[in-house]
């Protein structure tokens, strides 16, 4: 039988194959740095492996590069590792009313407010601010270069001759945006009006490649502008000041989650070193955020 | 199209360079996949060979139902999965969440019924003798179905491959269940959303084609090994 004698060339093709596979694997692993199955745990003992908390954000603070800025340096100076699962503000909230992260966060203060009456957070801890802005097509067909508030232009995107992208996630800045429709007085619809459930730098590239406007933070349209095409249209309206507070959890709600840790970064974030990190941060010549209000 | 052969040029550059961040993507969606693959043909293999060689009530719809399985949206489990691993969930004690541990649980889920559906759709057509000569032979149970698998070899390392290919390119369990975790479980797909988002085109497609680049090694030498075992 033809089958007998090719089978052990055969069987050893395939382990050959299935070596190589796994040399290729184990290459390409080397810098990596944990093993699946061994996800840093807080109830083992570790001995040399640092504490990590989660912390979930919004896509402005982590797509703006601030928080890479931050933890670094944080992580050495405590020993205290962060995880950052970043996601819109709403989500950031559920994330941790279900305990699923050890802290938060976001820059929505009247869900935050909420979030904290409901016994789920502490308290708001102010971290740092920029402001939101309108950016759009240099072209600017509907002239928002020329008003002055946000109320003014978000009335000419009524009118439907360019669209607008919103962020339609729930997240601080689509809970602004709700807010500023709030104070026109009318409810967005329409072809005009694009919900793209997307986080802040999708829903950027989006904009620009459908030359729309959109309603942005600063700090990830500045973090971003060399990919962009487009432009600043309005900014400095008190109405679009952009906070950005953490709050740690209530222990009581979840007693296993790394209250300490998390309070550890509370002080470290609010303190000293970080101000001036914060302030220092710039991105393509621009300040991303600053910590006025401190 | 300037952008595209760009991109191709540091692809290169960015397997070639050894860029440390990239080959952390790489690692950790090769871990991940190969972990979920590995545990996803554990558990297949028996699965495969039961409904292959059954003759039982209910088979037709066990069949059905694994070929349904097949074409599960990958957020689909993502979403379910999370809301087992959440705090609130039944498993939500082993804070699994956002870990890569909770990602291979994901891919397992998506692999198994490849692997399943493809050895026992081999089994099927394979030649019935097969066991039966074996069993005859005085062998045991167990190397008798060692002994179906190796008959059906290339068909076995085919679905692997494929179950492979499956969990290393898909970006909603990774996305829902890892949480994008810089150094931690973000991976090559993730890494290329994230990057695509923020309008970095260039290095998200070079990672696209890092991915290709290593995907495509590997079919040559399963190619190879398939090829070259005599059908």
């Amino acid at each position: 039988m033809e089958f007998q004698g090719n089978f052990k060339s055969a069987h050893r093709q395939i382990l050959v194959t299935i070596f190589s596979v796994i040399v290729i694997c184990i290459f390409s692993c080397t810098p990596a740095r944990d093993v699946p199955g061994e996800e840093p745990d807080d109830t083992s003992g570790e001995t040399q492996q640092n504490v990590v908390i989660k912390l979930a954000t919004t896509t402005s603070v982590d797509n703006s590069g601030l928080l890479n800025h931050l933890l670094p340096v944080f992580t050495a100076e405590t020993g205290i590792e962060v995880d950052v699962i970043a996601v819109g503000t709403g989500a950031a909230l559920e994330m941790g009313r279900k305990g699923d992260v050890d802290i938060v966060l976001v820059h929505a203060p009247e869900a935050e407010q909420e979030f904290i009456d409901e016994g789920f957070g502490l308290a708001r801890h102010y971290v740092a601010q920029n402001e939101f802005v309108i950016v759009g097509p240099g072209s600017d067909p509907l002239g928002i270069r020329n008003v002055r508030t946000a109320e003014e232009a978000f009335s000419l995107f009524l009118s439907g001759d360019l669209q607008f992208i919103s962020r339609g996630d729930n997240s601080g800045t689509h809970k602004k945006e709700l807010s500023i429709w709030e104070l026109v007085g009318e409810t967005p619809e329409g072809d005009w009006y694009i919900e793209s459930g997307q986080g802040m730098g999708a829903v950027l590239t989006i904009a620009d490649q459908m030359e729309a406007y959109t309603l942005t933070d600063s700090g990830t349209y500045y973090s971003m502008v060399n990919h962009l095409d487009l432009v600043l249209l309005l900014l400095g309206d008190p109405a679009l000041e952009n906070i950005y507070s953490i709050i740690p959890l209530n222990p009581e709600l979840h007693p296993d989650l790394l209250h300490d840790e998390a309070m550890e970064l509370v002080n470290w974030i609010t303190g000293p070193t970080s101000i001036d990190l914060i302030n220092d941060y710039e991105v393509n010549t621009h300040r991303l955020f600053n910590v006025a209000n401190r | 199209m300037g952008q595209l052969f760009d991109s191709i040029a540091e692809a290169f550059h960015l397997l070639s360079g050894g860029d440390i961040e990239v080959y952390g993507l790489i690692g950790t969606s090769f871990r991940v996949a190969l972990t979920s693959t590995v545990i996803a043909a554990i558990i297949a293999f028996p699965l495969g060979i039961w409904l292959g060689l059954g003759k039982f009530k209910g088979k037709r719809a066990i069949d059905i139902i694994f070929n349904t399985l097949l074409f599960l949206p990958t957020v689909v489990v993502g979403h379910l999965v999370y809301m087992f691993l959440t705090r609130e969930g039944p498993l939500g004690d082993y804070r699994l969440l956002f870990s890569q541990t909770a990602i291979v649980i994901g891919q397992v889920i998506l692999a198994t019924p490849i692997i399943t559906a493809m050895v026992s759709n081999a089994i099927r057509v394979a030649d019935p003798r097969i066991m039966a000569t074996s069993l005859a032979l005085g062998t045991g149970r167990l190397r008798a179905y060692a002994a179906l698998l190796g008959e059906i070899r290339e068909l076995v390392l085919l679905s692997v491959v494929a179950a492979f290919g499956r969990v290393i390119a898909e970006v909603g369990v990774s996305m829902m269940l890892g949480g994008n975790i810089f150094g931690k479980t973000r991976t090559i797909t993730t890494g290329i959303a994230l990057l695509t988002s923020q309008g970095e085109f260039g290095r998200a497609t070079a990672l696209g084609l890092v991915l290709l680049i290593i995907v495509f090694i590997i079919n040559i030498l399963v190619y190879q090994a398939t090829h070259r075992a005599g059908t």
